[in-house]
């Protein structure tokens, strides 16, 4: 487990499968947009507004899938120490931020013209929010901290005591009855959406899945680009009076070495 | 054409969602970008200047010897 996550290896493993994530991810946004855009048929209730749903729905999924994995990353990190799983959460951050802003905007976008409303408090809205909130959080504290190792420590603590509002958001629609419609896919007696409404939204969700990989492993680069700097200048070669120490070097320069 | 866009009078709704998740994919995508090519410069220059220091010391050192 280790081996695999040295962030040489790491640059090693990604370079070769990142243009095939990124074509595939391409791909799969371009077929789920036609499909969500052309070729599906319009709600018998909502009209053609349920094709934000084909965003909607994506971004929540991502919103919750990066955090789950921050978490899981926040953790590793504070047991094992290793670099690696800080650089994951810290690159992960943001895509799952902005995701999570998208989920809630366009939340908005489609409750005006259907429940008459751009927002209310309700329970799965309310902790989606909370959820921005804790991604935002996060990455003022990691940033707030001159020293990585103790910023990296408190974020992880951070991301992981948040982590209990991933069960909450998930099933508020069960534990509340309010506003916003229950669960219609990961359900115990299978989807309720449409075939034809499954194909885009499955399309959709696999390429924000793969875009949010593609940004990941670019986000990774460049963390380790930022680390190698941040050592270079740290190590004192740079100075006049260079010693012979050589800096810490956490795979090179990710660009160069692959 | 012009019913496509209309989206059933709900044109503006659909469209400002598509819009927006668009945007912001593209500009994070673009940041990231950015930011490593930025890094991967300023890595280059350091490393250019370790390499001159490095031979410029290895020089002093044969000739002491």
């Amino acid at each position: 487990m280790h081996r695999f996550a040295k962030p040489s290896v790491f640059l090693k493993l990604t370079a070769p499968i990142l243009p095939w994530l990124a074509g595939a991810t391409a791909i799969l946004i371009a077929a789920g947009l036609y499909f969500a855009l052309f070729a599906s048929p319009i709600d018998y209730q909502q009209g053609d507004t349920v094709r934000i749903m084909y965003l909607h729905v994506p971004s929540a999924w991502m919103g919750l899938f990066c955090y789950v994995g921050m978490a899981i990353c926040g953790a590793m990190s504070l047991i094992w120490k290793h670099p690696l799983a800080d650089i994951c959460a810290r690159a992960t951050a943001p895509i799952g931020a902005t995701f999570t802003a998208l989920c809630l905007i366009t939340g908005s976008l489609w409750g005006e013209p259907m429940w008459g409303t751009w927002w209310v408090w309700d329970a799965r809205l309310t902790s989606m929010l909370i959820l921005l909130f804790l991604y935002l959080g996060y990455i003022a504290l990691v940033n707030a901290f001159d020293d990585p190792d103790r910023g990296s420590k408190a974020g992880s603590a951070l991301a992981l005591v948040g982590a209990v509002n991933v069960p909450i958001v998930k099933f508020s629609v069960d534990w509340w009855n309010t506003l916003h419609q229950p669960a219609s896919i990961v359900r115990m007696d299978g989807p309720a959406v449409d075939p034809s409404m499954q194909l885009p939204l499955a399309l959709m969700i696999l390429g924000f899945t793969g875009y949010y990989f593609v940004v990941l492993i670019l986000r990774v680069r460049l963390e380790l680009n930022e680390r190698r700097i941040r050592a270079l200048h740290l190590s004192g070669m740079f100075d006049d009076n260079a010693q012979d120490a050589e800096p810490y070097d956490p795979g090179h320069n990710a660009e160069t070495s692959q | 054409m012009s019913e496509f866009f209309s989206m059933g009078g709900y044109g503006s709704y659909i469209w400002s969602s598509y819009g927006v998740t668009a945007i912001a994919m593209i500009v994070l995508l673009l940041a990231t970008l950015r930011g490593l090519r930025n890094s991967r410069r300023e890595l280059d220059q350091l490393e250019t200047v370790l390499h001159t220091k490095r031979q410029r010391r290895n020089r002093k050192s044969r000739k002491a010897t």
